[in-house]
């Protein structure tokens, strides 16, 4: 095979910070990758994604390709579980494993020294992976007690009862590590078969932050991922968010009920998803000035913590929050959770309101850049969604360019304070499910 | 007056770089006259500064039947101050670009905001006012009080193994505070008044009982300038106290508890040893136990009790050993095994117990060992990374009677461990009189101890 060089396109992103240099990189055997040199501290982090991740789950093998991702380190290569995790420790590297509904995440730390062998055995993890039957039983026999503590945990009871509402049957209607009957039945062979669905070449998004250079980053592509598959399951297609409006309750005995409620929402690529990222920020966005944690934990005490959030899935898309709140404050909690969406809905933001949170926006983003890790996942994650690398540069002025008058009409756009669904988990006092 | 910046506008993108400096992580530190302790660390890779004021204040400098005040006072230095309305605090913060929150132990309450390194003197004018300007009007209190109660709901209450520990905590220790939650107990917590909240704050909020630890891209001359500016005026309390908690009797007797709970669905079983924490000049032991934490119950694929009972038997489907080391007082090492299926929580006891015999037979493979050492020093290079991590290794030790020096000896300490001052340090601490064993259990599970 004839061996390119490695190909590297420069983005200067000023003027966020006047070093980041995001290098676009192409191995010789043709993987690209986003690379920041850093070469202050001796080691690099490594963020991998391949899109798809549990939504490419087969049909009745629910759970399978989580189950997969936690045997990628149990066992690779000639080298069994404790053999692998034994000469991971030896090179003091890191390697993290997960799978969420949209894709499967790699992350790896490893000091500049041990470079080579590090790169060996992730390699060894991602392209021959044993799936031995001891760790298959071992490791299903820890997602089985996981699972077993979801029956009794109403954080997750609300999920999963939010989930199967909003997305019937499509994978994002079920938890994405299966139940205990969907795992009891998996069988080495559904491994494999998960395996060959989520790991392929057609699906990899690679971000590097560290002590390397563009073509020694260009070499671990190419032996991190030149034997590995060119495809593997088609993308699953897009689902309906379809929930009617009304209140769910799911009895559970206990002191305080949780509340998980949303409807339909807005997409990623939406021309007024920045302007409704900014409207969120005000009515529930995380921190102590929000509206939501206003009403109802400032003014009221009525709960420790609550949040809006958009939650663009690349297959759906809805405006979600949660909180708890105790059995006999709960249906108030809900009223006013109603009322602010309402009003949110009718009047909009104000102009003090919109740029406060223009400001924080603006100034919080430059604040994520600050370490290796942090902008290895930005990185990856803003390939994922589509972003080219001078986002970075551009991004607060979109945030900026909202104006009062298209915030309140995005806003009046997106809340819909008649299609609310609220799930509500445990016995809350005077309330009870719609129909 | 307010705190309130003139052009918001023009703060967002005027963030300009320091000249790139090689050394992350380098520390300064120096005390200003009135007894503040300053601790500044540098990292010039982003334009950001991790803000922090530390007390030598927590949950176990409490006065007795008044629990969780510490932590309620957290919350309530988030309302008016002479200078700021209720929330402006935060308000500010955000409308900087910066986020903030607060955090309580037994040992330290501790405040923090991370923001663009060009705000820090903003963010000490507002620290260092609420540090002795304090209002609390009885609305805030009642509301307030709620919201802690909310969250002992969400924390504790909703949660079974928060319940378990809860109460074997208070098991282990007969006389120390440490015995008494941090959040507080619910019938203590409902009557905590203004009163006792005022009393606490001006007991301990002084800049002679604080530690500002400033993390980031800033520069040690600067940071002082900007403390003796707005920390300086400020006047110390004078002659505080020496921290001197309820000391724990001779233990005599084991321990053991059930708590059984209709919401657990996996049972597990948990033991709680007495053990000692780093002291200052002295933290030999407590690198040993740290070691020893590791080779029993680190990763599972490697450790002592993982490989026995998860690979070489399948008694569990977890196990792990805990230590913190950075503590005021005696602390805890803790076992936790989560059983298999079909394994009963006494199986799974007995399995651990045999487990921690024969290696106190057969002692340390050296292999592990060095691995592990070898971990443990790479792991101050991948600290480098996050300053604010740096920042609270600081905050915790030296609310904890560690100095500067012990902290920057740590690492040292931890590579001079031998094998014989794991197995020494193992030999003194297990020691069941010494001990809470509890179980987790579902309420119809039949099984007797």
């Amino acid at each position: 095979m004839i061996r390119f060089a490695t190909l590297i396109f420069i983005l200067f992103t000023t003027p966020l910070r006047a070093e980041i240099a995001i290098q676009e990189v192409t191995s010789p055997g043709g993987i690209t990758a986003w690379l920041v040199e850093e070469h202050s501290l001796p080691f690099l982090s490594l963020e991998i994604r391949f899109r798809g991740g549990s939504s490419l789950e087969a049909p009745d093998k629910r759970g399978a390709i989580n189950l997969m991702t936690g045997l990628l380190e149990e066992g690779a290569g000639d080298l069994d579980a404790r053999e692998f995790a034994q000469a991971r420790e030896a090179l003091a590297a890191s390697f993290g494993f997960d799978v969420g509904d949209d894709s499967l995440s790699v992350s790896a730390e490893f000091l500049s020294e041990n470079r080579d062998q590090a790169i060996a055995l992730l390699r060894m993890a991602l392209i021959e992976p044993a799936f031995d039957a001891s760790s298959i039983e071992r490791v299903r026999g820890q997602v089985l007690s996981h699972l077993r503590s979801r029956i009794t945990d109403p954080n997750a009871i609300a999920s999963t009862t939010f989930d199967a509402l909003a997305y019937g049957d499509h994978p994002y209607g079920s938890y994405n590590s299966g139940t205990i009957e969907s795992v009891t039945k998996l069988a080495r062979a559904d491994i494999l078969d998960a395996f060959s669905r989520t790991i392929a070449r057609d699906r990899i998004y690679v971000a590097a932050v560290g002590d390397i250079t563009a073509t020694q980053l260009g070499d671990i592509l190419d032996t991190l991922f030149q034997d590995m598959p060119e495809t593997g399951a088609p993308q699953a297609g897009h689902v309906a968010f379809d929930v009617p409006a009304g209140i769910t309750l799911v009895d559970f005995e206990t002191p305080q009920s949780v509340a998980l409620f949303g409807h339909v929402g807005i997409t990623r690529d939406d021309p007024d998803f920045f302007a409704a990222y900014v409207v969120n920020q005000i009515l529930g966005g995380g921190n102590f000035s929000s509206r939501l944690m206003d009403e109802l934990r400032e003014n009221r005490g009525l709960t420790y913590g609550v949040r809006s959030y958009l939650l663009p899935y690349f297959l759906s898309e809805s405006i979600m929050g949660r909180f708890s709140s105790s059995n006999d404050s709960m249906a108030e909690a809900i009223d006013l959770v109603r009322d602010e969406w309402q009003k949110m809905a009718n009047t909009g933001v104000t102009a003090e309101e919109l740029s406060a949170a223009q400001t924080f926006l603006t100034g919080a983003y430059p604040l994520r850049f600050d370490g290796n890790g942090p902008i290895a996942r930005i990185m990856v994650g803003m390939q994922i969604i589509g972003l080219p690398a001078d986002y970075i540069a551009t991004r607060n002025d979109r945030i900026r360019a909202v104006t009062l008058e298209y915030a309140n009409r995005v806003a009046a756009r997106i809340y819909k304070p008649d299609a609310l669904h609220f799930v509500v988990v445990g016995q809350p006092d005077g309330l009870q499910s719609s129909q | 007056m307010r705190f309130i910046l003139g052009f918001l506008a023009a703060i967002t993108f005027s963030i300009s770089m320091s000249p790139t400096m090689a050394s992350a992580g380098q520390v300064t530190d120096f005390r200003l006259d009135n007894g503040m302790q300053v601790v500044v660390v540098e990292d010039h890779r982003a334009p950001v500064v991790v803000h922090m004021v530390w007390y030598k204040a927590g949950a176990a400098d409490e006065p007795a039947g008044r629990s969780g005040i510490a932590h309620f006072l957290e919350h309530l230095l988030f309302k008016a101050t002479t200078n700021m309305e209720a929330g402006e605090f935060s308000d500010v913060v955000a409308a900087n670009g910066g986020s903030d929150n607060a955090f309580t132990s037994q040992d330290y309450t501790a405040y923090f905001q991370r923001i663009a390194a060009d705000r820090l003197g903003l963010m000490m004018q507002m620290e260092s006012d609420r540090m002795r300007n304090l209002l609390l009007s009885e609305g805030d209190i009642a509301t307030e009080r709620d919201v802690i109660l909310e969250e002992r709901s969400q924390r504790t209450d909703s949660e079974p193994g928060a319940l378990l520990r809860e109460q074997m905590t208070a098991a282990l220790y007969l006389n120390h505070p440490y015995g008494v939650p941090v959040i507080g107990w619910r019938h203590e917590m409902e009557t905590l008044s203004r009163a006792d909240a005022l009393a606490f704050y001006q007991r301990f909020y002084a800049p002679d009982n604080a530690i500002l630890i400033v993390a980031g891209d800033v520069l040690p001359d600067d940071v002082r300038a900007l403390a003796q500016q707005y920390y300086g005026p400020l006047a110390p309390t004078g002659n505080l106290p020496e921290r001197l908690r309820p000391s724990e009797p001779p233990q005599l007797a084991e321990r053991r508890l059930i708590y059984r709970d209709a919401r657990v669905s996996q049972p597990y079983v948990k033991r709680s040893y007495l053990a000692p924490e780093r002291d200052s000049g002295n933290q030999t032991t407590a690198a040993a136990l740290a070691y020893l934490a590791r080779i029993l119950g680190g990763n599972s694929a490697t450790s002592v009790l993982g490989q026995a009972l998860q690979f070489e038997r399948q008694i569990a489907v977890y196990s792990r050993a805990g230590y913190s080391a950075t503590s005021l007082d005696d602390d805890t090492f803790s076992l936790i095994v989560v059983p298999s299926q079909d394994v009963s929580l006494t199986e799974a006891e007995e399995a651990m117990d045999e487990v921690i015999a024969k290696f106190m037979q057969d002692g340390i493979d050296l292999e592990q060992f060095e691995r592990i050492k070898m971990q443990i020093r790479a792991s101050e290079i991948y600290a480098l990374d996050d300053v604010g991590d740096l920042a609270e290794r600081y905050g915790r030790a030296l609310t904890s009677g560690l100095t500067i020096a012990d902290v920057q000896a740590w690492p040292q300490v931890l590579q001079a461990v031998t094998p014989e001052d794991v197995m020494q340090a193992a030999q003194m601490i297990f020691d069941r009189n010494k001990a809470v064993t509890g179980w987790l259990m579902q309420e119809s599970t039949e099984e007797t101890q």
